[in-house]
Order: C-alpha cells, then structure tokens, then sequence
C-alpha cells in the first residue's frame, strides 16, 4: 500500500493545520464557560472587580476567537483541497455535520460574540450575561459538530454503499453514533483544562509579581477549583469510557498506543519505555503488570490483543508517534490532577496564595494543556490509521486525484510560514494584554491586601 | 430536489456576497475614505460586529455544497487548489488586520494593519470574482470529473488548458473589485457621518460610473466565452427578470447617490449584485461546472448527493438558515444607526 509524496504531504498538511487550529478553539471552549461563571458571579456579588475580569478575559477571547475563526475556515476547505476523494466518496455524510455547525454554531457565536464585546454599554447587564452564554453555548456546540464528524470517520454508521460512494441511510445514527458522547466529554473536560490553567496560571503571576493582587487571586481560586473538577473529569469517566470505546471497536489502536506488540492475558500497562518496532518488544520498560487487562476489560487476566493479532496492512502506519501521544497525553493527565489536587488542598487550607513554590508550579504548568489536547488529537487520529474512514475507505486511497506534491508543498511551506507569524503575533498580544492587566479595564485603584486570608472568591465563607 | 439545492446553494452564495461584500468594499476604501486615525476606527466600528458573521456565510455555502454536491466540492476545490489556499490566506490577513490593530497603540503598527486590511480585501474582491469567470468559462474535466487548473497559461480563455487567471477572469475580477467597492461605499455612507460619509458617497459614485462600462463589457464577454448562456436566455426566455433585475439596481444605486439616500443607494448596489449573480447561476443552471469538453461537465444530477441525503438536510438545514436570520436580524437592529467617535469602544 504505498503512499506517493502528494499524499503524505497532504496528510502532514492536514495534520499540522488541524492540529495548529485546535489550539486556540480549546482556549476558547474552556474560557468560554469560565466568561458565563464570571459574569454571573459579578451579578450576584455586584462586585465590580468580577466585572473588570470579564472585560479582560472578553479581550483575550476575542484575540483568540480571530484565530481560531481564520485557521478554522482552512479545515473546512481542506477536505476538498486535498481529500478530494474522500469528500466525493463520504461527502453526503460527513459534510451534514460540518454544515449544521455552520448552520447552527457558527451564526450563533458570531452574532453573540458581536453583542458580547460591542453591546454592554448599549444593551445592558441582562444581555451581556445572556450573550456570553450564547456564546458559550455556540462554542460547545461547534465542537459538538466537529465531534460527530470526527466520530464518523473512527466508527462510519448510517450509511449504503451506492456506486462505489456512500449514501445517507439514517441521520439519526450519525447523531447519536455511540462514538461521540465519551469523545465529546473527554474533549470538552480537555478544554476547560485549558482554560482552568491559562486562568490559574496567569492568576498565580500576578501574585507573585505582586500586582493586580485581588484579581490574581480570583483567578487562581477560579481557576484551580474548575481545573480540579474537570482534571477529574478527564479521568474518570470520560477518560475510562474513551478507553473501553477503543477496545471494542479498534483494537489496532488499543494495541499501537498501549505498545502492545503481542497477544497476551494479564496484560502489564506501560508507564514508560520506547518501543522498538523492529524487534516488537519495549525497551527500557516500566511495566505494571496486568492492569491493562483490568482497565480494558475489567478483569485482571482478560486476553488483549495485540498488533501481532492483525495483518500487517490493518495496523496504524505510525506505531511510535500513537505510542508517544496516548503515553504524552495520559501522563500529562495525571499531572494535571496532582497540580490542581494539591493546588485545591493549600486552598482550602487557606495557604495557596502564600506558597510561593506551588504558584510557580501553576504558572509554569500554563503551556502543558494545550500539548496533552494536541497529543490525545494525534493519538485518536493517527491510531484511527490505515483508514480515513475506518474500516470503510484507506488514507492513501482518499486524497486529490491530480494534485502535485509541488503544489502541495508550496502550500504546507506557506501555512508554516504563515502559522509562525501568526502564533507570535498571538502570543506578543496576550502577554501584552497579561501585562496591562485586568485593572486597566475599570476605573478603580487596586488596593494591594496583604493579609492572606481572603481571595475574592473565598470573601463570602 | 437537485434543482431546489441548486437554488439554496445559490442563495447561501448571494447572502455571503451581499453580506460580506460591503465589509469587503469598506477595506477597499479604508485607506482612501478613511484618511485620520478616528475615521479609521469608525470604518472599523462600522463593520466590526458583523463582519465575522457575514463571513459565516461562506462557510455554510462551502459545507452547503459539500453534502449536497459533493462531486462539485470535491472537483471544484482540488481543481482550484492554489487560488483557493491563497484567498484563505488573504481570509487571515483580513480577518487578522481587523481584530488585531487596535491592540497596540503606535502608528506604525495602525499603518501597517490598515494597509493588510486594504491588500486582503481588494484581492479577495479580484479572486471572488475571478473564481467566478472560471465556473462561467468552464475548466478542463477529465471523465471522473477533476481537473487541475494553474494560476495562469496563456491568459487565453478558449485554451484546451486554461488557467485562473485568463483575460475573462481578470475581466471579472475588475469587475467584482468595482462593484463591491461601490457597494462597501454605500455602506459606510450609511453608516457614517460627516467627512467620512462624503467621502464614500463620492467613492460609491466613481465606482458607479466604472461599472456601468465594465459590466457591459464583461456582459458581452460572457456571451462570447460560454455559449451556454445564450442558448439559456433562448430556452427560457423568462430568465431576462435577472438581468432586469441587475439593470434597476445599477440604475438605483446611482440615482439613490445622487439625491443622497445612502441606505436605497446600498440596497440598489446590493440588488444589482443580486442581479448580476443570480442571471450567472441561471444561465449556467442545470450546469454546476462546465467543462472544456462539454460532455465531461457537471450538472446538478452527475454530482449530487442521494435522495435522503438530501431531503433530511433540507429539514435542518432550513431550521438552521431560518435561526440565522433571526440571529442577523437581531445584531442588524441591535447595531443599526450611525457609528460615531464616542461610540468606538473596541477598535
């Protein structure tokens, strides 16, 4: 099954925008329900400082929402760029999903994102908080769509084979394909992760910078509180039911991203190790036995297969890369739930915003959510590998019929180059804007409090 | 059901062009309306809180096309790969230049913005309307229905192998840079008032008195590149309503200018779009991508998608399109009236 160079660049192409868009609606998702928590608390506590943190978070989503809107119109247009006959071949279906999150996501974050940033002053408080809401609803439902469609390409229900493409034979199947809820979950609990730590993060800055003090600690009471919940969340259960979902129905990607080069009962879960593909065993291995048997089939000695179980044209083309992203994913999961777990303790013990150490600890771990999101994206889309649709229709036979790999490369050299540009243009204007600070947003002076006891969150206990 | 899609699609197209075409046309004359710092943040305010959503429109006209025609998705956007990855990056330029000059104050950073913003939106203007020229004249598909088409080859519109760009496509693109720029004059007139607000209805009037030669010229040119058109207006005669249509819009936009009512003047530039762009999909119709060798086209039966397919997206699809106009006529209404100095909170 060999792939000629157009195809592979074309699949770096898609790989690489795909996984540089996501960078930024993650933020967004996560912020965006952060956006509603925050203005409804202003609401309760008439407390203006709550509001300022609106005005500010509102910028940085918005500077992120531009990007993620200008790198997202690419993705939809790729699909037939590049997988011209993938989207003749799948296009009735996997295009219903997309165009309902035009119809029904897009329009709507649009037209409330404009209310949301433009209409405070003019409209009132009632329809501010009522905007932010849409938007946040927008958001999520976008990424409801994206999921479904994804979801479709991992397990193809809903569909007959007609004249060698596929036609739509059950809506409602694509809609509740029982692959979507645990992705969805395990994805949305992925972005507010990142939002939980861009917010904590840059919160525990602020205090230990000393500046914008009650704000910096609304930020890290915020955001460890939410983190925490959804760190949790991203374990169990949406991460456990991701895992039983791969085990009944793709075992070659159980098997690539767990290591597993053989067949075997009581299989051990690697924790660390390099695999060697060419001798098929791990080297340097950490291995706890058993457990992988346990968590997929909840029986300590239950048969897993592995990648020797399946023909060698079944099996992802890229072992080592599945391999590394679940095993960069699940260990960063599980940092993440340490983080916010002590960081939560040391709140409740009231000591969070004097323990220097765990505030640095906060703020350095900012980046870290965005690279698990990325990693668990390669984990599902390269494991999901022969396949384009899985089981249904191979990669190499999906791509644009008489694209050059000049033309290809031309434009995979123009997105890099564009993309860099870009991703530091983003990044000067949210340190910027972190600079100025939330006080910048209201008229009043910042009283530093020196006393530990009260972030604003905590004010009310 | 392929011929009400045919005429969804068209509609979701003409929305996207009307809509995002004035905020297209306000970047065509941000550098010469707009000459001071405040009027430039007023040209801004003016289409900052619908531009996203105008542009929301052609990505349901993209994925609109992808589940009801797929074969035409596919074809189309391999075939014109180059240009259609250069206008996304010109989409992020634009898009990029609208959002991001405010955020730091210094003049060269405002300069340097105002001009991406000028450059995106003038060559998106020549590539919508270049893009156009070549669905008119037709591209070489082969018998699975792709092709591939180069920038440019000899700028000959009756080549085996055409290119993008060829004197007919340019034609059009000039046009389609006329035209939105009037229509983007009209609507900052609108929107606008005082030394702003003279200036577009002065911009919106030069462009008009370069339309009226360009569109006929490149009515003529039509006829001459795809005889399908003639043989269309001969078969179904009651097609000359969108020409018609054009034609009063054209007339509108520029007696409207010159009694000084700017909203009638942008709803005449927008009906004459309209006209222009519906009279293409009707002379093309059941066409949806000529070929070079006509046997090889696309048509509304060849590429489109199945019957159920297409008849559950009509139920939600509709639902969705409905909502939309809700949500337009909602922010329309919310933001209508004019932008001033006191009211740039954002940009």
């Amino acid at each position: 099954m060999h792939m000629d160079t157009s195809t592979i660049f074309s699949r770096i192409q898609f790989a690489f925008t795909a996984a540089y868009h996501y960078l930024f609606p993650q933020f967004t998702m996560g912020l965006a329900l952060l956006l509603v928590i925050l203005k409804i608390l202003y609401l309760v506590r008439k407390d203006e400082r709550y509001n300022s943190a609106v005005h500010f978070w509102g910028k940085i989503f918005a500077i992120t929402f531009i990007m993620g809107v200008v790198t997202g119109i690419p993705m939809e247009f790729q699909f037939g760029t590049n997988w011209a006959l993938f989207s003749s071949y799948a296009g009735n279906i996997i295009a219903q999903t997309l165009a309902m999150e035009g119809a029904f996501a897009f329009f709507l974050e649009s037209a409330f994102l404009g209310l949301f940033l433009f209409g405070e002053q003019a409209f009132g408080q009632k329809w501010h908080l009522f905007s932010a809401i849409m938007v946040w609803l927008g958001t999520w439902a976008s990424g409801f769509f994206i999921i479904a469609s994804s979801a479709w390409m991992q397990h193809p229900v809903g569909y007959t084979v007609a004249n060698g493409r596929l036609d739509m034979s059950n809506l409602g199947a694509v809609i509740t394909n029982p692959w979507i809820l645990p992705q969805y979950s395990h994805t949305m609990s992925g972005a507010v992760i990142t939002g939980a730590f861009m917010m904590s993060g840059l919160g525990a800055f602020y205090l230990l910078t000393k500046r914008n003090i009650g704000h910096g600690r609304m930020f890290v009471t915020l955001g460890v509180i939410v983190g925490l919940l959804a760190s949790i969340f991203q374990l169990y259960p949406s991460g456990d039911l991701e895992g039983q979902q791969v085990t009944r129905y793709q075992p070659t990607k159980l098997a690539a991203m767990e290591g597993l080069f053989h067949t075997e009962s009581g299989a051990g879960i690697v924790i660390i190790g390099q695999p060697n593909t060419n001798t098929g065993t791990i080297d340097n291995p950490i291995i706890v036995p058993n457990v992988l048997s346990f968590l997929t089939y909840r029986r300590w000695e239950a048969v897993v297969k592995g990648l020797d179980d399946f023909p060698a044209d079944q099996r992802p083309d890229t072992i080592d890369m599945t391999y590394y992203s679940y095993h960069i994913m699940v260990g960063l999961g599980t940092i993440f739930l340490a983080i916010m777990g002590l960081a939560a303790l040391l709140l409740w013990r009231r000591r969070l915003f004097s323990t220097r150490w765990m505030l640095w600890v906060l703020m350095l771990a900012t980046p870290f959510p965005f690279i698990a999101n990325t990693a668990g994206w390669y984990t599902t889309e390269l494991g999901r590998q022969p396949w384009v649709a899985f089981g249904l229709l191979r990669t190499v036979h999906g791509s644009s019929p008489i694209l050059s790999t000049g033309n290809v490369l031309f434009t995979l050299l123009g997105f890099a180059g564009m993309y860099l540009l870009l991703g530091l243009l983003y990044v000067m204007l949210v340190v910027f804007e972190a600079l100025r600070g939330p006080t910048a947003h209201t008229a009043e002076v910042e009283k530093p409090e020196e006393s530990e006891d009260l972030g604003l969150i905590g004010e009310n206990a | 059901m392929p011929t009400l899609w045919f005429i969804l699609v068209a509609f979701t197209l003409v929305m996207y062009v009307l809509l995002d075409g004035f905020d297209l046309g306000a970047g065509i004359i941000h550098l010469v309306a707009a000459r001071t710092d405040s009027e430039r943040r007023l040209n801004l305010l003016a289409i900052g809180p619908v531009w996203d959503g105008n542009e929301v429109w052609l990505i349901a006209g993209g994925a609109t096309i992808f589940f009801t025609f797929p074969l035409l998705y596919a074809s189309s956007f391999s075939g014109f790969y180059l240009p259609l990855i250069i206008v996304l990056w010109l989409l992020m330029v634009r898009g990029v230049s609208i959002e991001l000059r405010s955020h730091i104050s210094n003049p060269v950073w405002f300069s340097f913005w105002d001009g991406m913003f000028f450059l995106g939106s003038s060559l998106l203007a020549i590539f919508y309307g270049a893009a156009l020229g070549n669905v008119i004249r037709g591209v070489p598909l082969n018998a699975q229905g792709y092709f591939f088409e180069a920038l440019w080859t000899d700028f000959n519109p009756f080549s085996a192998n055409p290119g993008i760009l060829d004197w007919y496509t340019i034609l059009i693109g000039l046009l389609a840079f006329v035209v939105l720029l009037t229509h983007g004059a009209n609507y900052i007139a609108v929107k606008t008032e005082g030394t702003l607000n003279e200036r577009a209805r002065r911009i919106s009037r030069a462009g008009w008195l370069v339309t009226i030669p360009l569109a006929i010229l490149a009515s003529i040119a039509t006829f001459y590149v795809q005889p399908q058109v003639y043989m269309s207006f001969t078969q179904r005669p009651w097609g000359i309503i969108f020409p018609l249509i054009a034609l009063l819009g054209l007339l509108g936009a520029g007696f409207f200018n010159l009694l000084k009512r700017d909203l009638p003047a942008l709803l005449s530039s927008g009906t004459f779009l309209l006209g222009m762009l519906s009279s293409a999909a009707f002379s093309l119709y059941p066409i949806v991508l000529p070929a070079v060798n006509r046997a090889n086209s696309l048509t509304i039966n060849n590429a489109s998608a199945s019957q159920y397919g297409l008849t559950v997206g009509l139920i939600w699809w509709s639902i969705g399109i409905v909502l939309a106009v809700i949500y337009f006529t909602i922010t329309y209404r919310r933001f209508s009236g004019k932008v001033t100095a006191m009211s740039s909170q954002g940009y």
